[in-house]
């Protein structure tokens, strides 16, 4: 049995699956239900976004400007992400490692920009436990961080798993186009968040 | 170092819950001795625990269920008694406070530990065997899902013994479900096995639907797929759909709890009207979820249980996909009068009707299939005939509440109380057992036991009428929902009778229960009277499954079914089955893994230190679980290949067992 026991897809056998088609397709099913997870934080948003209970509102709140260079780092890093994957597909190990550590480097800088947001707005009194509006906003931008955090904690594992006995191999493939599918995704979700939440507030 | 847990959080001072302790431990202790003792631990981990078998989790899943059957039956024996003694001054026998845990356990664990782990069970034997699939597109994934179902079940059973349970109903509504009202931990239980369980059913429906889109045996086209992968494909989709909305309306609500945020509190802007609108946005589709793979269940049998094809299947098909489309978009009339407005009350009203039509298609096409078929009244079909009558009225007076005028004055009282056992136990709970006693021969070789079969059907047909038609007629008598105790002498007498049906649904419980330990006591004896040979059980089977051995080998299919059309092993056996061309070659299949049980355990260690506030056990655990992800991401060794020798040998056994069955007819 350990003879004929490889990793690699057995093609030719009759219905035998490729096994990357199958994942990512479950993953992009995954994304899906984590669109409408968005979609109705998005709406408890829509709901709460005036029901600033006496406290301060968006529009005195959100500096514009801060959470454009954010957006900027979120949509470059979905480049250079594209980057490595171009790269993996053609099996130039170094270029994926450099393009993925481009990548984390502006994921993690665009966490830090909203972590500052976030303590700066606590420390003027305007946490999430100020107003619903408030709840609304850091629940929403919150998650969204928090799923940035997740990609980064995933592309530095499959950093060093490339560095490391996987390699470029299959399987790598499939993993890589998953956090693709996961980064650009979030940065659909950004730019919605920057149109309707923050935009949305300070026009 | 323990959070908010204290000695004192152990209710001594309750002796019901002490007895019941005494009683769970008692049998707990049988259990594992008896493990212990017949030196089974490494049986259960290595055959069991680590299984990434969609039939074993499917088995644990509907054990699961049954044991949660028997707790929620336990919780409404107490209601049904207590509400048949607290009258006219009489306080009962539970106070206000227990009753009110009482209620909301039941309704929780009756949905999202029964019904939905059932459901799940089934999904998991049935789905892929019917779609010609040697697994899931992800056994690893589906193995987690286990074991975070199971981990919101223990978090909810723990609740009895440790703190308390949700004191507001089985869908926490706020405010009163909020930090100012509710400073316990009930809430807190609620939230988190809830929120555990909901992912878990999440990450089955990712699971499911890539299944069945990606892995359907060659040739099966959409329009070829059995009726029960179509309603369970269905009950997937809204899965999809609405539990991303559970997920966040708790996630909400425990933020509210836990960082004084103000979704839905009174202050601060919150809008108790936002999270009745997202829970139901959930908890209307949730019923369709449930009911679906029912009708699919009983499509399936009364078409072999007939020995005829099933009457339009394309309209069956349809008019599921219309129940799935109306399914969303109905959540409204759970609170009518809540004061929407006339018209948003009127469009969702009059979609709520709508609904009556796709499901009167279906009730036509099962009449249609039994109309001069030859019927052949065996266990599972004492099921869909009992659901026909049963649901029928269900959707009746389903009708009747969809009517806004109608529903302002039957709302939350015992009126919809009725209606909803009506259309859960004739319509999900029956359809689950049908297909317990359906598949049971497929999974283990042979049949369960028909007398008692048989008895557990009447018990349960004659029982849910006994108990919920006076709560009918109660609740047009204007008793609500939920009452701890009363003094209108006209409700007396329907309590009365009303806990009479309850102990005959008892019953009927222990029934199905001396079923599955005469089943047990039959294998490990090794005499079964009913012993499946040839694969096909019921001798009509017209599904793939019928096609291969039971109990099934643990690739399914030596070779991959090749689908000609609808109901294609039935064909086969009419015009006889094509000899197989092709030489067996090794399966690959994935190898059994500890991680998801690993991850099991952790999720109940969080989820235990968030209701407790036991910081560092839930970042640890938390860290646990990431961990358990990154290992199993960087193990490569998962899977092997079933030699071609072992296949052949279960293909030659299989043969001689049906020519021996051949040869007695």
């Amino acid at each position: 049995m350990s003879s004929d026991t490889t990793h690699s897809p057995a093609s030719g056998h009759e219905g035998h699956v490729d096994h990357n088609d199958v994942k990512v397709f479950g993953f992009w099913v995954y994304l899906m239900t984590d669109c409408v997870l968005f979609g109705t934080l998005f709406t408890i948003f829509a709901v709460m976004c005036h029901q600033y209970a006496g406290g301060p509102t968006g529009k005195e709140l959100f500096n514009i400007t801060n959470v454009g260079v954010e957006t900027a780092i979120l949509l470059v890093s979905s480049i250079t992400y594209g980057f490595a994957m171009i790269n993996a597909f053609a099996q130039r190990k170094s270029a994926v490692l450099t393009w993925l550590l481009v990548t984390a480097l502006l994921g993690l800088s665009f966490l830090v920009l909203e972590v500052k947001e976030f303590a700066e707005l606590i420390g003027d009194g305007a946490g999430p436990d100020r107003s619903a509006f408030l709840s609304s906003f850091f629940t929403l931008v919150g998650t969204h961080g928090l799923h940035v955090t997740f990609g980064l904690i995933w592309m530095t594992v499959l950093f060093f798993q490339i560095m490391g006995k996987q390699g470029l191999g299959e399987r790598m493939i499939g993993k890589l186009t998953c956090l693709s599918l996961f980064w650009h995704f979030l940065d659909i979700v950004w730019i919605c968040v920057f149109t309707f939440v923050y935009l949305g507030s300070v026009m | 170092m323990l959070g908010k847990l204290t000695l004192s959080d152990i209710p001594f001072d309750v002796p019901i819950l002490v007895g019941t302790f005494i009683g769970v431990a008692v049998i707990g202790i049988a259990v594992l001795a008896a493990i212990t003792y017949f030196g089974k631990w490494g049986y259960l981990w290595r055959e069991w625990l680590t299984t990434v078998d969609h039939k074993k989790l499917g088995v644990m899943y509907i054990v699961l269920a049954i044991v949660m059957l028997v707790r929620g039956l336990a919780d409404a024996i107490m209601m049904r008694t207590q509400q048949a003694l607290a009258f006219n001054g009489n306080p009962g026998y539970l106070p206000p406070h227990h009753y009110d845990q009482i209620y909301s356990a039941h309704g929780t664990i009756m949905i999202f530990f029964m019904a939905m782990a059932f459901m799940t069970g089934l999904f998991n034997f049935a789905i892929p065997l019917q779609i010609g699939a040697r697994d899931v597109a992800f056994p690893f994934l589906n193995s987690v899902s286990f074991y975070m179902t199971l981990s919101g079940a223990i978090l909810i059973n723990l609740s009895l013994f440790i703190g308390e349970f949700a004191n507001v109903g089985w869908l926490a509504y706020p405010p009163v479900s909020e930090l100012a009202f509710n400073p316990g931990v009930g809430i807190d239980y609620y939230i988190w096995a809830v929120q555990i369980s909901g992912i878990g059913t999440l990450l089955t429906g990712v699971n499911f639907f890539t299944t069945i889109v990606k892995l359907r045996a060659p040739g099966m086209k959409w329009m070829e797929m059995p009726v029960f992968t179509w309603t369970a494909f269905y009950s997937i989709i809204m899965i999809l759909i609405t539990f991303p909305v559970l997920t966040v309306a708790l996630a909400c609500l425990s933020l509210d709890r836990y960082l004084g945020m103000h979704f839905f509190t009174n202050d601060g802007g919150g809008s108790v009207m936002l999270y009745l609108n997202l829970i139901w946005a959930w908890g209307h589709p949730e019923v369709y979820i449930l009911v679906l793979p029912g009708f699919g269940v009983f499509s399936e049998i009364a078409a072999v249980f007939s020995g005829k094809p099933l009457f339009g299947y394309k309209t069956m098909v349809y008019a599921s996909g219309a129940i799935c489309f109306l399914g969303c978009v109905v959540w409204v009339h759970h609170f009518f009068t809540m004061g929407a407005g006339a018209d948003v009350n009127t469009f969702f009203g009059i979609a709520t009707m709508l609904i009556a039509i796709p499901t009167g298609v279906k009730i036509f096409n099962w009449l249609f299939t039994m109309y001069k078929g030859r019927v052949r009244f065996e266990g599972p079909m004492n099921w869909i005939v009992g659901f026909m009558i049963t649901f029928s009225i269900g959707g009746m007076t389903g009708v009747m509440l969809a009517m806004p005028a109608a529903d302002w004055v039957l709302h939350n009282s015992l009126f919809l109380v009725a209606h909803f056992h009506n259309t859960i136990i004739g319509g999900v709970y029956f359809g689950y057992v049908a297909g317990l006693s359906y598949w049971f021969p497929k999974c283990f070789g042979y049949k369960l036991n028909e007398f008692f079969g048989k008895w557990a059907f009447r018990c349960w047909f004659v029982g849910y009428y006994v108990t919920f038609v006076p709560l009918y007629i109660a609740g047009l008598e204007g008793m609500t929902r939920r009452l701890n105790h009363y003094d209108n002498p006209n409700w007396y007498p329907l309590m009365l009778i009303s806990c009479v049906g309850a102990f005959i649904i008892i019953l009927g419980t222990l029934c199905i229960v001396a079923q599955l330990i005469l089943a047990v006591v039959d294998a490990v004896k090794g005499k079964h009277d009913a012993r499946d040979l040839t694969g096909d059980n019921w001798g009509d089977g017209r599904t793939l499954e019928w096609s291969i051995p039971s109990p099934v080998p643990h690739y399914n299919f030596a070779r991959l079914p090749v689908v000609r059309g609808l109901d294609t092993f039935h064909i086969e056996k009419k015009l006889g089955r094509p000899a197989p061309v092709a030489p067996l070659e090794p399966i690959h299949m994935p190898k059994y893994t500890g991680v998801g049980a690993v991850m099991g355990l952790f999720t109940v260690l969080m989820g235990f230190a968030l209701v407790w506030h036991i910081w560092w056990l839930a970042g640890l655990t938390f860290l646990g679980l990431i961990l358990s992800v990154v290992y199993r991401s960087d193990d490569l060794d998962v899977d092997f290949y079933v030699p071609v020798s072992e296949i052949q040998a279960n293909e030659d056994a299989f043969a001689k067992r049906i020519a021996a069955a051949q040869a007695a007819e």
